[in-house]
């Protein structure tokens, strides 16, 4: 008769163990959210994370030993970016046509979202440093670390900052969006796509792509522009006040 | 085999950018400089079709990639249970105010562009 507590704590050592845990349950939550008709509220990562946390949390195991197994899920974010290009090019005559437009509201939407965090983290009453972890919660994840090691935040809650506020985003933009009317056309997509790119990032992206392929494309674009704004913009503007 | 050469000329691409980054203490992460040179390198048709087969495939996963960070917040439950309203209360509304400066700013601006053209 085998041990199971014995043969837990041997597979749940194992780097097999994160790596298979993490795509397990995602692939199930993607099946229920797909069940659902993509409810916002049945997004897969955040059910994903809450489910394996608990399981985590319940059984001991420690979050290094888990990331053993997931970082071979992390390391691809690099190769996505760089994918990212792919959806820009389908639409490089757009691109060329309105450049400016986006710019500027990269600008103002990545200024707004950062300004406003540090700004009500401050009124809240939250210490320095995880004030100061807020500032670069809109950029990808493995960005938002370097911002934040820059600036004197703390790295690892910078990256758990950026995933809510990716969640955040991919949960409640589409109410947001139909109470600012903004329309469900070509010109509607790229907005609201844009918009989900610059303040909620890949998270906010990958509910883009799953609505609608320009908004996808267009959160694409404006993830990678919020990438090269915020990291020379954020440590500069901490460096002159 | 076209999507293994897709993933070739990102992986390619990404450690050129980071190379770059590195050399020239560029204040980009490689990914991101990678991203740039294959909008560059996607004229040429010999990166186009693998790349095309292979981005699809990662960016219709891409909210996977998020899975591994995200679980990091349980080593944060003793500032959780300290400040998490707070936090989240925080979070939710520069969300919101982000996302609406973004989408009104593109709205206001694109509409002017558009009508130049007329």
């Amino acid at each position: 008769m085998p041990n199971f507590v014995e043969l837990w704590v041997y597979l749940s050592s194992t780097p097999l163990f994160g790596l298979t845990a993490t795509l397990v349950v995602y692939v199930l939550a993607q099946a229920v959210y797909a069940r659902l008709q993509q409810a916002p509220w049945a997004n897969p990562v955040l059910w994903t994370v809450l489910a394996i946390a608990s399981v985590l949390l319940a059984t001991g195991v420690s979050y290094p030993t888990y990331f053993a197994g997931a970082q071979f899920i992390h390391f691809l974010l690099g190769p996505a970016v760089v994918a990212l290009a792919w959806p820009l090019w389908e639409r490089r005559a757009a691109l060329a046509l309105h450049w400016r437009a986006l710019l500027l509201a990269a600008l103002a939407g990545g200024l707004a979202a950062s300004g406003s965090a540090l700004a009500l983290g401050w009124a809240a009453g939250l210490p320095l440093d995880v004030v100061l972890s807020l500032a670069p919660k809109s950029v990808t994840a493995p960005v938002a670390m370097g911002i934040a090691d820059k600036i004197g935040g703390i790295p690892a809650l910078a990256a758990v900052f950026a995933v809510i506020t990716g969640m955040v985003g991919a949960l409640s933009a589409k109410y947001l969006f139909a109470a600012l009317r903004i329309p469900t056309d070509p010109a509607g997509w790229m907005a609201r796509g844009f918009s989900l790119g610059t303040a909620a990032h890949g998270i906010g992206a990958a509910r883009a792509l799953q609505v609608n392929a320009d908004a996808g494309a267009y959160a694409g674009l404006a993830l990678g522009l919020q990438v090269v704004l915020a990291s020379l913009l954020i440590p500069l503007a901490f460096r002159l006040f | 085999m076209t999507g293994l050469r897709g993933l070739a000329w990102l992986l390619a691409l990404q450690s050129i950018g980071e190379l770059l980054a590195r050399g020239f203490s560029l204040p980009f992460p490689g990914p991101v400089i990678g991203m740039l040179l294959l909008l560059l390198a996607l004229r040429a048709p010999v990166v186009r079709e693998p790349v095309a087969a292979c981005a699809s495939f990662l960016l219709s996963h891409l909210s996977l990639l998020f899975v591994p960070v995200g679980v990091g917040v349980m080593t944060h439950l003793g500032l959780i249970s300290q400040y998490g309203v707070r936090m989240l209360i925080v979070i939710v509304l520069s969300t919101w105010i982000g996302l609406a400066v973004t989408a009104l700013t593109l709205r206001l601006f694109r509409e002017k562009s558009d009508a130049e053209l007329r």
